[in-house]
């Protein structure tokens, strides 16, 4: 179990080890406390959960966009935050006019869908251009290159739609059939979030099916352990890394619908820069380059998130604790970077490329 | 040796650029120096406005307030053309920053109007301040902008004044509404630590104490937070009768449509501030929004009547926030000033004093503005206060608001006209 008492004594291998102690301790103690208290309802409990897995399920289907990526160039596309705000930025006009003419509230799941087709092909295209225009010619570059590239185009594509779209924030309408709440065992969910959990799931299992059970997932698994013999195999590279590109570009862009849906507010020309990290955080959570590691660590990371400051935060007695909500985020991503640098299913990736 | 003479020449040159402007027009005995303009120059107005961002339409708002007032004046003064100046002081510090050195930069500036924002003030403050310029600020109402007191929090410069009301007596009669109007017992506030909202924040939930209330949570958000859960949750624990959230949009748009699916908060008032009366707010927040309160400007009389006309025909809408009618005033306040101070040369050029500038608009005395009889006070912690703090009231939010367009939302207190007695 430690490392140092085992081998050689290391004072890195010591402190990690404390570290690791004061960690469990810390989360043993702050949950302790807070659920020793009471403060918080069994109802509000589940609450946050259910909000959490909701945000969750927005982290992973962005997260999915780094991991597929990743798991064929090897590469963090930086940029694919912005992917997101392109479908949800410019599917917002699309929503104004549905509800303008009324067709949004007569046919909501009608129109939703349009709106996430629309979304989708939009923002597919913008991650297809941006892998013709910027990372291709870079292809075969320093990991650095296209990296620097990325965060390039990231500000590229929040510039250009803050001058095509303008600088101010809208806001999705109300769906009328998505307010108000159901009742299970008691505890009022609301129907957005089941909504949101219930369509980044379906979106999630369409995209399992598609790298695990057709022809150009089977592509995309080749040319992700190795691109050479893929090639060999006849399969055409260069095609199956846009077609990559434009999958994760189509799962960001239903994602921007999503959270418009859930998270209605907020709609700019930045928005895609937080929830971007974020999912890159969840895709390492999970393991990178694994597609079910992505998921998991969306949904992992969006119900920490939600949970950690009330239940761990509040009970240390850390004041303004859901401020930290983010620091909770990145300090899951840098103790991932520590002790489990593969991420949670990232074993499993590797035996599979091995 | 040519070499050497055309240095020399360059230097007497440079030299020359440099201070034949001051040197043209009269003669300057102002401490912090003076603005010279030309016989043919326009007196050239600066204003720092949020023009782009989450609130640009109170930039939009102000601005229209400031170009009335121009217009007013057939856009001359002194026989001198009036040019306008607009930077984008975004809602932030650096924002207010920039703007406040793209202006300063400038020595053909008289004084500015802005910052709309408090948090942009404090950027701007010690720019403009050590510039010798003037700022007149139409929406501030941060208590820390106009106190002296460097050690207590105070970011109060020479040359700072507002017509906004301070947060100070904003805060106050808040905290009176909540206690007397809703009944409420206990309360909770929310800020997002911009100067503006934690100064709201702080003054509410310290006038309440004074009043017996109980002041059950004081917590904020971060900007830019979208998830409100667990700050709701949290003040679910403690289920206050009213909650105050002075936050911006969209934060508050956020808070307000999340708090209808807390456990807890069911009963729970919202009290907004000045941030959300904006017609934006019940659009953007949808049907949460009806019922909330928010504070707002409040502006009567016929002299108000006919700048909404003026308005209308100008930019053929309504305004779209409440403080035009305060920046209108804080124009007339400047260039009441220049008017004053300037002196006229023989060839027609102005010299304007930039202390004697400061002077003039400290000396401002029962000016009859749009929004209340104007005097600029001096004692901190209301240093630089112009505003009578009479034009405020709460408004409540209807189903007119979020689905008709309509606005201003009814009024639900005037502190103007109605008494808790």
């Amino acid at each position: 179990m430690f490392k140092w008492k085992t081998d050689e004594f290391s004072w890195v291998d010591f402190t990690i080890d404390v570290l690791r102690i004061l960690i469990v301790l810390g989360v043993v103690v702050g949950a302790w406390n807070t659920l020793s208290s009471g403060r918080i309802t069994f109802a509000q409990w589940v609450n946050l959960f259910a909000a959490g897995l909701s945000q969750g399920s927005i982290y992973a289907l962005i997260a999915l966009g780094y991991t597929l990526v990743y798991g064929i160039l090897l590469m963090i596309n930086f940029a694919h935050g912005e992917v997101f705000m392109a479908g949800a930025f410019s599917a917002v006009f699309l929503a104004e006019a549905f509800n303008r003419t009324g067709f949004l509230n007569e046919q909501p799941l009608l129109a939703i869908l349009l709106m996430i087709m629309f979304a989708g092909l939009l923002s597919m295209t913008v991650a297809i251009l941006l892998e013709r225009v910027a990372y291709r010619p870079l292809r075969g570059s320093p990991r650095l290159v296209p990296l620097i590239t990325a965060i390039g185009a990231s500000f590229f594509l929040q510039y250009t739609f803050r001058g095509l779209y303008g600088s101010g924030f809208k806001a999705y309408p109300q769906v009328k059939i998505l307010q108000g709440a159901v009742s299970i065992g008691g505890i009022n969910i609301p129907i957005v979030q089941i909504f949101v959990f219930c369509s980044a799931l379906v979106l999630m299992l369409g995209l399992y099916w598609l790298v695990e059970r057709t022809r150009v997932g089977k592509a995309m698994r080749a040319v992700s352990e190795n691109k050479e013999v893929a090639r060999l195999m006849g399969i055409d590279i260069d095609w199956v890394i846009m077609f990559t590109f434009g999958v994760g570009g189509f799962l960001a862009g239903s994602a921007g619908v999503i959270n418009g849906m859930f998270r209605p507010q907020g709609v700019n020309f930045f928005m895609g820069f937080i929830p971007g990290i974020k999912a890159f955080t969840a895709a390492v959570l999970g393991g990178i380059g694994n597609i079910p590691g992505a998921m998991l660590g969306g949904l992992f990371l969006g119900v920490i998130e939600a949970i950690g400051p009330n239940l761990v935060l509040a009970g240390l007695g850390i004041p303004g604790a859901n401020q930290l909500k983010d620091v909770i985020a990145f300090t899951m991503l840098v103790l991932v970077l520590i002790f489990r640098p593969q991420g949670i299913l990232g074993e499993r990736l590797s035996e599979k490329k091995a | 040796m040519i070499r050497s003479f055309c240095s020399l020449m360059l230097a007497i040159n440079l030299l020359a650029a440099f201070l034949l402007p001051v040197s043209a027009g009269g003669a300057c005995d102002d401490p912090l120096g003076c603005v010279e303009v030309g016989p043919d120059d326009p007196i050239v107005v600066g204003a720092m406005l949020v023009i782009s961002g989450a609130i640009n339409y109170l930039g939009e708002d102000t601005l229209g307030g400031v170009e009335l007032a121009l217009l007013d004046r057939d856009e001359t003064l002194l026989n001198h053309e009036i040019e306008l100046v607009v930077e984008d002081s975004l809602c932030t510090a650096e924002g207010g920053q920039i703007a406040a050195q793209r202006l300063a930069a400038d020595p053909t500036v008289v004084g500015a109007i802005g910052t709309n924002c408090s948090s942009a003030a404090q950027g701007a403050i010690p720019i403009i301040s050590e510039s010798g310029m003037v700022m007149i600020a139409p929406s501030n109402t941060s208590p820390s902008l106009t106190n002296t007191d460097i050690a207590a929090g105070g970011s109060h410069r020479p040359g700072y004044f507002r017509t906004s009301q301070n947060g100070l007596i904003e805060g106050m009669r808040l905290a009176q509404f909540a206690m007397y109007a809703l009944e409420a017992e206990s309360l909770a506030t929310v800020h997002d630590g911009d100067p503006y909202t934690s100064g709201l924040a702080r003054a509410v939930a310290d006038t309440f104490d004074e009043l017996d209330g109980n002041v059950v949570f004081e917590g904020a958000v971060n900007k830019g937070d979208t998830d409100m859960t667990s700050i709701l949750t949290e003040i679910a624990v403690h289920q206050p009768d009213v909650i105050y959230v002075p936050l911006f949009e969209p934060e508050s748009n956020f808070f307000a449509a999340q708090m209808q699916y807390i456990a807890g908060l069911e009963d729970t008032i919202i009290l907004g501030g000045a941030a959300s009366f904006s017609s934006s707010f019940p659009e953007n927040t949808g049907d949460a929004a009806i019922g909330i309160y928010v504070s707002g400007p409040l502006v009567s009389g016929d002299a108000y009547e006919k700048l909404l006309e003026q308005w209308v025909d100008e930019y053929g809408s309504d305004p779209p926030s409440g403080y035009h009618a305060h920046a209108y005033d804080a124009t007339n306040l400047l260039l009441n000033a220049l008017e004053a101070v300037a002196e006229i040369n023989d060839d027609g050029s102005l010299t304007i004093g930039r202390q004697a500038m400061r002077d003039a608009v400290a000396a401002t005395e029962d000016y009859p503005g749009l929004t209340g009889r104007l005097t600029c006070r001096e004692d901190s912690p209301f240093a630089g206060d112009c505003s009578p703090g009479t034009a405020l009231a709460v408004f409540q939010i209807t189903e007119a608001e979020v689905y008709d367009d309509h606005w201003p939302p009814p009024l639900a207190w005037n502190f103007a006209a109605d008494s808790f007695d």
